[in-house]
């Protein structure tokens, strides 16, 4: 498929060509078209969540930025805005941190329970994320933990699988000579991990960090069980936005939020050339 | 021999590895223990109470101890009512829980097994503080002044016999002091004071069942008082007026004469109960057994049969979709299908709440699509189609955001297929479509299973799409769960249902560990 042989007969061209710009063109349509959507029509002028006439005339008197406008001077999104940017770095730090040890634990070559070990670790992002925020719910109402808080525990644990999914894919490249290389000169392990170990895995546990933050910056089950009005997110609000009176100012948020999702995105793949570079391997 | 070896600290050389091995594993758990610590107490404990909370029914046996102690004894697969000892620990019971303002909340446990139950505890409770209990009482007065003293139930709780011979007395003692301590506050003087008319009659029906052994224990007392309180008393008790609590109930509402309200209450009497599971199934137990609910009452079945369906429908077309994209991007040159892989990824890491949203303007009556749709002619402006708040609405925003995992886990399979399999089939004069039929399909199945199975796991417990766009057709079970603990705050049976939910998520969870390994999960 990857290139058409010139042999081929015209049953095969009409194929080869039907496929690749009709069935994968339609399809990675159906995949870009709805973010790309909202990115216009959150600059409508109007309040509605279709394209006007002057938008398709390209009249500038069509577009506006009264949706971003209102989504910066609006307490109800600030209020969110800034919960989820203290929340966010929290769960981030806590599920970072205990991650990347547990991480380096499970890639020991001798590990009792290794697999259920494991089974556990990832489990958070296996459940159901309606039975992690009910369970999460009757409990910490049993032991009367709320607020802030028990948003951040939970974001935590529900972003430690993508720590340790991510930080163990960096360590499985890991060369042990390395550390017995250090060793042998007479380096302390502990500035071994520090001289050796940690500048190689960084960029996975960056990774890692990125995941966390992203899943706890984007869940909202979990922050409509355990949360208020007053430590409601952006995802919370949205959500109440989108089941009640849905406003355009969503778009706006929604753009917004597809900008920082770029961000990460490039970001991320930095950092796994970087990886791949310092690791020895050509970057693909 | 190895055994021989030796360490340059003369240590045996088996036993210096074997101890540098220990010293390796218990390095690993040391790091491993504190987010294995922190999983157990923030995720794993929550769920085991969610478990716990899907069979407990304390609330029961709590509120009423008096009546469904005495209920043990009552037949309840007869025809009869329960017998006045059972009204009367029943006022006693209730006299306590309107009290403390807890009859109400009973009634709304008892209603998700009995519906209507709950307005017979709502009812009764302003009543149960005008029933008449003098009846047991002036009995217990006329036979001996004694018994109007406080000492006399200072002496009975001493004796030897208290409480095993006297459980519903015990009951009634406590019941009433716990009701002294709310009505007055917690420093109130209970020692100058007899109890009420209610744990004399609970004393009563004690009496009732002692046996002849114990009455000589009590009339032949070394203790003065006691001898007093209880020599001819088993005499005098035969003569006592007769209690009409059972009466008195039926007056306040006929509810306590229904002989269905009974059984489940007895049904419901010990602390861990079934019947949350069997509700979500939409069966009940009566006193013939387990049964069906009535035809339209039953919803979960269905619930669960459609969120099945629905997310191996939305499986099919992530697997309809993600397979010729997979392709794609397996077979293009790197550098292209690095830059197509944006277009997937892109996606993947876009807010969920964006990509709904998105869809949810997309799809409505007057969104985009159905106006692109009027404005080609493809439909009249009156038959705007409905696209979303039904099954379409979920399946179509579903598959969009499930779509990359699926098409993840198939690319990382297909990289590995080395196109000369392909090549060979072809040169021993297999056609384009036979040689991908025999050839390269039968190697990406393992993508397509990993890549199912995790679909198919994330698609069953989905919540916020569903929500958003499912309107009431297009909803799954996580929705019922949700609806339970928010609005209908029957938190026992979503408990229930999401303990279902969570064991079939478990089995396909070790299935794809089987299968895939967890250890292979990738991220983008």
């Amino acid at each position: 498929m990857s290139a058409l042989p010139p042999y081929a007969s015209t049953g095969q061209r009409i194929w080869h060509y039907t496929f690749r710009y009709g069935i994968c063109g339609a399809i990675f349509f159906y995949l870009i078209m709805p973010i790309l959507v909202i990115i216009p029509l959150s600059f409508n002028a109007q309040d509605f969540f279709t394209f006007t006439e002057k938008m398709l005339k390209l009249d500038p008197e069509g577009y506006s930025t009264k949706h971003y406008k209102d989504f910066f001077t609006n307490s109800d999104w600030q209020l969110a805005l800034k919960n989820s940017f203290r929340i966010a770095p929290m769960a981030t730090l806590l599920a970072t941190a205990f991650g990347t040890l547990a991480a380096i634990g499970l890639s020991q070559p001798h590990v009792p329970f290794r697999r259920a070990i494991m089974a556990i670790l990832i489990s958070p992002m296996i459940v159901p994320l309606i039975i992690s925020a009910a369970g999460m719910y009757f409990f910490y109402t049993r032991i009367n933990l709320q607020g802030y808080w028990s948003i951040v525990l939970a974001h935590a644990v529900l972003g430690t699988p993508f720590v340790i999914i991510t930080v163990t894919a960096t360590l499985v490249g890991f060369d042990k000579s390395l550390t017995r290389a250090a060793a042998s000169l007479g380096a302390t392990p502990i500035r071994t991990f520090f001289k050796v170990q940690m500048p190689l895995i960084i960029p996975g546990v960056v990774s890692g960090a990125l995941f966390a933050f992203i899943t706890s910056f984007d869940e909202v089950v979990a922050v409509l069980f355990l949360g208020s009005a007053k430590t409601k997110t952006l995802p919370w609000q949205m959500f109440t936005g989108l089941r009640e009176q849905i406003s355009p100012t969503i778009l706006a948020v929604a753009t917004l939020m597809i900008a920082i999702s770029i961000m990460l995105l490039t970001v991320l793949e930095l950092l796994r050339r970087r990886s791949e570079r310092l690791r020895g391997i050509t970057p693909t | 021999m190895a055994s021989d070896l030796t360490t340059h600290d003369g240590q045996p050389l088996h036993k210096s590895l074997a101890k540098a091995l220990r010293r390796e594993k218990l390095r690993a758990l040391v790091l491993i223990a504190p987010l294995l610590l922190f999983v157990l107490i923030t995720f794993v404990s929550p769920i085991a109470d969610m478990l716990f909370r899907s069979v407990e029914n304390s609330i029961v046996p709590k509120t009423l101890p008096g009546t469904t102690r005495t209920l043990q004894s009552w037949d309840a697969l007869g025809e009869e009512l329960p017998g006045e000892e059972v009204y009367a620990s029943l006022a006693d019971d209730m006299m306590l829980a309107q009290e403390l303002k807890i009859h109400t909340r009973l009634g709304s446990r008892l209603n998700y097994d009995q519906p209507g139950i709950a307005s017979v505890f709502r009812k009764s409770g302003r009543q149960v503080k005008k029933i008449d209990s003098s009846a047991h009482l002036d009995g217990f007065i006329q036979s001996n002044e004694i018994w109007t003293k406080p000492e006399s139930w200072a002496n009975l709780r001493k004796n030897g016999l208290w409480p095993g011979a006297f459980p519903a007395s015990s009951t009634a003692w406590s019941n009433w002091v716990r009701f002294m301590k709310s009505d007055e506050g917690d420093d109130v003087d209970l020692s100058e004071k007899t109890p009420s008319g209610l744990a004399y009659s609970a004393l009563y029906f004690d009496l009732q069942k002692l046996s002849d052994e114990q009455w000589r224990q009590l009339t032949d007392s070394d203790n003065e008082t006691t001898r007093a309180m209880f020599n001819g008393l088993r005499e005098a008790s035969a003569q006592f007026p007769a209690a009409n609590y059972k009466e008195q109930f039926l007056d306040m509402h006929d509810g306590w004469g229904k002989l269905d309200n009974w059984r489940t209450l007895h049904r419901l009497s010990p602390p861990i109960v079934d019947s949350y599971y069997w509700a979500s199934v939409d069966r009940e137990r009566t006193s013939d057994g387990v049964v069906h609910k009535p035809e339209n009452e039953r919803i979960y079945v269905k619930l669960f049969v459609r969120t099945i369906l629905m997310s191996a429908l939305i499986t099919l077309m992530c697997i309809l979709l993600g397979y010729p994209i997979a392709y794609l991007l397996a077979t293009l040159p790197t550098r292209t299908s690095n830059l197509l892989m944006i277009l997937v990824l892109l996606p993947f890491w876009t807010s969920l709440l964006v990509r709904t949203s998105a869809w949810k303007v997309l799809l409505q009556q007057q969104g985009v699509i159905n106006n692109i749709l009027v404005w080609l002619g493809v439909v009249g402006d009156d038959g705007r189609l409905a696209l979303i708040n039904n099954m379409t609405g979920t399946v179509i925003t579903m598959t969009h955001i499930l779509l990359p995992f699926m098409i993840l886990p198939l690319f990382s399979v297909m990289k590995t297929i080395s196109p000369s399999y392909v090549r060979a089939a072809k040169s021993m004069g297999a056609s384009d479509w036979t040689s991908f039929r025999r050839v390269y399909f039968p190697n990406t199945i393992p993508g397509i299973g990993a890549g199912s199975i995790l679909v198919f796991i994330l698609s069953i417990g989905y919540y916020i799409t569903p929500e958003l766009v499912g309107g009431t057709k297009g909803v799954f079970i996580s929705n019922r769960i949700a609806y339970h603990i928010s609005s209908s705050l029957n938190w026992g049976l979503a408990a229930a249902l999401g303990s279902i939910l969570l064991v079939a998520v478990l089995i396909l969870y070790w299935a794809y560990d089987r299968i895939v390994g967890i250890d292979n999960v990738k991220l983008g």
